[in-house]
């Protein structure tokens, strides 16, 4: 532990720690631009610099000196006041002037710290240069002209990303950043340069010229694209939500987020559902709240009712569902809507134990049919990390692209029951083996064998849980929790011919299995769900309820409610209640508190912020048979109702993942 | 007194003879270098250090010294490196060139004995890419020595093995500094690296590295076969040895030449060059150490000792020796202003104040050459060169700051003049 004196306060830091680290502790801002702490040193816009002794006689860059004992470091002095000056004016000169027409403006590392540390006035009477504009894709808007070259977009999509898709070109005041070829950037994290970016070079395109961050309203949110749960922030105005941005969560989702997360934001607005509808001679027919619920309570379900839910609902809606099916006396619910049945008898078997920081620190991972780039893009970043760190990684199921090296061990799961050679040998020196099952293996059956592989590959040690089923959906292991699994899965539903089936937004169902039955949607989205209703009840979505969510983890997160539900929708819960009212029974809550209370009482875990226990893994049993032929998201950006009803995800889809060019709109 | 023939270490330099092996050993190159290697690392250390050669690049840091900081033993498998600067860009500098072209044995032997001396599994020559026939040259002689097995598996049968390899860069100034040469050899764009981790720490692909330039490499051979206390019997204290200087600009006869350290100016231009274009009364100013060093007004460098600490009394440098005389026919704003034009263009762009500070220095400097401009702004220029200077990550900065500075310490009244006149033509 160095003993450093920064401006006279003398303090111990973390070994390893760098000088700027030491001013942190010390409580001194240094200024920053090309400084990130989850991006490797650049040290190339010298703004942090500082005066330490002992050391040549001139100032030095903080984030890239490593602190040691009996430093003297001063960020007070006049050199280093000079020296800032000094940088912030260089910074400046060719910076364009246009920050009334910058999304930046208002959120712009540059503007702060010129008001902080510049010197005020301009020297600079040459021309500014200006930079051609490169395009980066649908999502990322470039003005190259205002770039500093902190190149913080680099590091990003070579170290976190791994994809080397941005660079520079040129040299000297000529540097330019740019994609490759102006192409556009093509990973399910791009847009998270836009955040990095510490002026307005890369700014959000669907978000352009939209809002001044000061008129914006901050909610804090759970992202729901996707089971990672990533924490997000819901920027909002009036009645509409703007944009999303992720929030720093070092367990979760560090201070990223997905493309689909970030930018589904603009589906919350569109095919959405603000009334109630019934379905007359095949059509659907405008109606009212009470016409509706007189419809429901027409056929007198009784107990012949199910409910299956979709896969962006709250714990709160699954609670006040299964209360409802409960008093009318049915058990029928059900959350795995593509017919799933693995056992769900422990969820430890279920969950993904290692926990998205552990697996970090992994040295050997066997992925089973997962195509975790397009499942869970945060983790991908994680796994990238780990592989970095050293660890192997094979894969069972087809290929698909990675940004780490990884061996393919064929699509045919029988190999699970017989790894090859080059795979044990990694396992047995592995300190922490880890497996992750995806939706593909679950769907073949995978569970059990890969349950059995704990034992012989050794994945459960002391304080290392190597164990993982990574899930694709955010309301899953909530559902899971509160019971939403059949031993059957949906067949079972399905064979016991409900007179009323409740769907909870669920747009992955096969509603033809339920042609008998009537089926009231609850959801927010005209999506397939609406289409196969007989009944219509408009609902909200994430961002218009407050809701707990339970990520692939087993991580219990809250979210808050930012803006109201359009037209008559309301949320979810209150519909199920007047549900309730209208078939004569009784749930027990009145309010949302009571809802959370009675959920509470019967999960405690729910309860919690935070990784629910489990208990311990079952043993396995069976053995893998069958292939692989395809995993389940076949399209990345359109994964969910509201990804498919936004603009920004149909062109992303369109034009990154299926080639289709878009001309730039002449200008 | 001058240095002898006998005493110069660049038997052909001028090309009067053959490069090859077969000649380049009847003038004592690879003679028993297997008996020096048999001397032992430390002891080819320990001879450099004593020789008191001084870093021939331009910073002039202690050749032995730099060696004995690479690790005795990897501890971690990591093979060491020797990375061999033959990237010389240097506005001036063409001493390397000539080493290259016509006598490339001495620097692979050189290469040889440095590399076995700091336990290098091979040593990386980076090459200027204008120097085409100088690299085909080498690329010739190192073929050459494989073949007579003097590198290579058991080279000169000393038992050890060492590999020779040419790159050849493409054509940028910045890839002359160490840690920006080591990026390029890496296949990546040439940027500096920060310092610290230095190179002999994690070097090039992360091993440990020294980064030695041509002329520093090929003296070793010399050096070690005559001995340390011949080498530094040269020159005055803490600046021994021969130098290969190159002069150019107003001379009568522009040339590269060895001489002893420590020469005198007057002595160094009157022996080998025949003396300033229109006598020492028409000498208005020097640079003596390739561009990036303050010039140097004629009355203050005339008598100057061309070595390290001689040359920094009167607030310059050594640098590479590339001395640029200028008379009086010369304008000395638009010299410099050429200079600073060459820094803007050269510079990698990664951090700010270079990257920026450049392009407004040169953009300065180019108004002060016709006048366009006001009093003040040399005030303003001699502050952006301050900002520059020392903020950034390598001396690229401090090259581009340090002519102006010279050019406003020693002409001030020059570009004063300048301004005045042009103020004067306007109203009239």
């Amino acid at each position: 532990m160095p003993k450093v004196t920064v401006d006279g306060i003398e303090l111990e830091v973390p070994a390893g720690a760098t000088v700027l680290q030491a001013c942190e502790l010390a409580g001194k801002e240094i200024p920053r631009f090309c400084y990130h702490e989850r991006l490797s040193i650049a040290g190339n816009c010298r703004m942090c610099l500082v005066e330490v002794k002992p050391g040549p006689p001139k100032p030095q860059a903080s984030c890239a000196l490593p602190a040691t004992d009996g430093q003297e470091i001063r960020t007070d002095s006049e050199m280093v006041k000079k020296a800032r000056e000094g940088v912030m004016e260089f910074l400046l000169i060719n910076h364009p002037l246009d920050c009334p027409i910058c999304d930046q403006g208002g959120e712009c590392d540059l503007q702060d710290q010129s008001v902080a540390y510049g010197r005020g006035k301009s020297r600079y009477d040459e021309n500014k240069r200006a930079v051609t504009e490169k395009y980066m894709g649908p999502l990322i808007k470039t003005a190259m002209t205002r770039c500093i070259h902190c190149t913080r977009c680099v590091r990003f999509s070579e170290e976190v990303a791994g994809v080397d898709e941005i660079g520079a070109l040129y040299r000297g005041e000529n540097m330019q950043i740019t994609t490759y070829l102006e192409r556009a950037a093509k990973h399910e994290l791009s847009a998270n340069v836009i955040d990095l970016c510490p002026v307005g070079a890369l700014t959000s395109r669907p978000y352009a010229f939209e809002a001044r961050p000061w008129e914006l309203k901050k909610t804090l949110s759970i992202d729901v694209s996707d089971a990672v749960g990533a924490n997000i922030r819901l920027d909002s105005r009036g009645r509409e939500v703007l944009r999303i941005l992720p929030r720093l969560n070092d367990d979760v989702n560090e201070e990223w987020l997905s493309d689909k997360g970030r930018y589904q934001v603009d589906g919350l607005t569109r095919r959405r559902l603000d009334q109630p509808w019934l379905r007359r001679d095949g059509k659907l027919i405008a109606a009212t709240w009470d016409e509706a619920f007189a419809a429901i309570a027409k056929i007198n379900p009784g107990k012949d009712v199910a409910v299956i839910a979709g896969d962006m609902v709250d714990c709160e809606t699954l609670f006040a569902a299964k209360a409802l099916a409960g008093a009318l006396g049915s058990t029928m619910i059900e959350g795995r809507q593509t017919g799933l049945d693995y056992s769900c008898e422990s969820l430890a078997a279920v969950n993904f134990n290692s926990t998205f920081n552990g697996i970090e620190t992994a040295d050997a991972i066997l992925i089973v049919g997962s195509h975790v780039r397009w499942e869970a893009a945060l983790l991908n970043a994680r796994l990238r990390k780990a592989v970095k760190g050293g660890a192997k990684v094979f894969v069972v199921g087809p290929e698909w692209e990675m940004t780490y090296p990884a061996t393919f061990l064929g699509t045919d799961l029988a190999v699970l029951g017989k790894l090859p050679k080059d795979v044990t040998d990694v396992f047995e020196k592995a300190e922490r083996p880890a497996i992750i099952l995806g939706g593909a293996g679950l769907a073949k059956g995978a569970l059990g064998p890969a349950l059995q592989l704990c034992a012989s590959l050794n994945l459960v040690r002391e304080n290392w849980n190597g164990f993982n089923v990574l899930h694709m959906a955010a309301s899953r292991m909530g559902g899971l929790m509160l019971g939403y699994a059949q031993k059957g899965g949906i067949a079972d539903l399905a064979a016991a011919k409900p007179k009323l089936l409740i769907s909870l937004g669920a747009d992955e169902v096969d509603y033809t299995r339920f042609a008998g039955s009537m089926i009231a949607y609850i959801g927010h989205h005209g999506d397939s769900g609406a289409h196969a209703a007989d009944i219509i009840l408009p609902a909200a979505a994430f961002s218009e309820k407050p809701g707990t969510y339970v990520n692939t983890e087993g991580r219990v997160q809250f979210a808050d409610k930012a803006v109201f539900a359009p037209g008559d929708a309301r949320e979810d819960w209150t519909i199920l209640r007047a549900l309730a009212d209208a078939l004569k029974v009784s749930v027990g809550f009145d309010s949302f508190e009571q809802l959370r209370a009675a959920m509470i009482a019967a999960v405690p875990a729910l309860g919690r912020e935070g990784l629910a226990d489990y208990g311990a893994l079952p043993k396995g049993k069976g053995t893998a048979s069958g292939t692989i032929d395809a995993y389940p998201i076949k399209d990345f950006y359109l994964t969910n109702p509201i990804a498919r009803a936004s603009v920004t995800m149909q062109r992303c889809s369109a034009e990154l993942l299926h080639g289709q060019d878009f001309a730039e709109a002449a200008e | 007194m001058s240095l002898q023939d006998k005493d110069r270490i660049f038997t052909n330099l001028y090309g009067y003879q053959p490069w090859t092996l077969a000649a380049a050993r009847k003038r004592g190159d690879w003679d028993d270098t297997k008996a020096l290697m048999a001397r032992g690392q430390d002891a080819i250390i320990d001879e450099m250090k004593a020789s008191g050669l001084r870093g021939r690049g331009g910073a002039g840091f202690p050749t032995g010294l730099k060696w004995s900081f690479m690790p005795k033993e990897s501890k971690d498998g990591r093979p060491s490196f020797l990375v061999i600067n033959a990237d010389e860009s240097e506005p001036g500098s063409c001493k390397d060139r000539e080493i290259l072209r016509h006598d490339p044995h001495k620097l692979i032997e050189g290469a040889l004995l440095a590399g076995y001396a700091i336990r290098a599994r091979a040593a990386y020559i980076y090459v200027r890419g204008e120097y085409i026939r100088e690299a085909e040259v080498l690329f010739a002689a190192v073929q050459e020595a494989y073949d007579a097995g003097l590198i290579g598996k058991n080279a000169c049968k000393s038992g050890y093995d060492f590999d020779v390899f040419v790159h050849r860069g493409a054509g940028a100034y910045i890839c002359g500094e160490e840690t920006a040469m080591i990026e390029s050899l890496e296949g990546k764009k040439g940027q500096p690296r920060l310092k610290p981790p230095f190179p002999a720490g994690a070097g090039l692909y992360g091993c440990p590295t020294t980064v030695n330039n041509v002329e520093s490499i090929a003296v070793a051979p010399t050096i070690l076969r005559r001995g340390a206390s011949w080498f530094s019997s040269f020159g005055a204290e803490g600046n021994k040895g021969t130098k290969l200087f190159q002069i150019s600009g107003h001379v009568a006869k522009p040339c590269v030449v060895e001489e002893a350290m420590s020469i005198p100016f007057r002595e160094l231009i009157e022996k080998h060059c025949g003396g300033i274009t229109g006598g020492w009364d028409n000498l208005l100013a020097v640079i003596p150490g390739g561009s990036s060093v303050p010039l140097v007004p004629a009355a203050e460098i005339i008598d100057c000792a061309m070595d390290f600490d001689g040359l920094k009394a009167v607030g310059s440098g050594l640098g590479t020796a590339a001395i640029i005389v200028m008379d009086k026919s010369t304008d000395i704003v638009r010299a410099i202003s050429r200079l600073s034009y060459f820094y803007k263009h050269e510079s990698c762009g990664q951090c700010t104040p270079c990257r920026e500070g450049t392009g407004w220095m040169w953009r300065v400097m180019e108004r002060l050459r016709t006048g366009d401009a006001e009093v003040e702004e040399i005030d303003m220029l001699q502050q952006v060169t301050k900002q520059v200077e020392g903020h950034t990550i390598c001396a690229l900065g401090d090259a581009a700051a340090w002519p102006i500075q010279g050019l406003i310490k020693h002409f001030r009244p020059e570009l004063e003049r300048r301004i005045g006149e042009r103020v004067r033509e306007a109203a009239e």
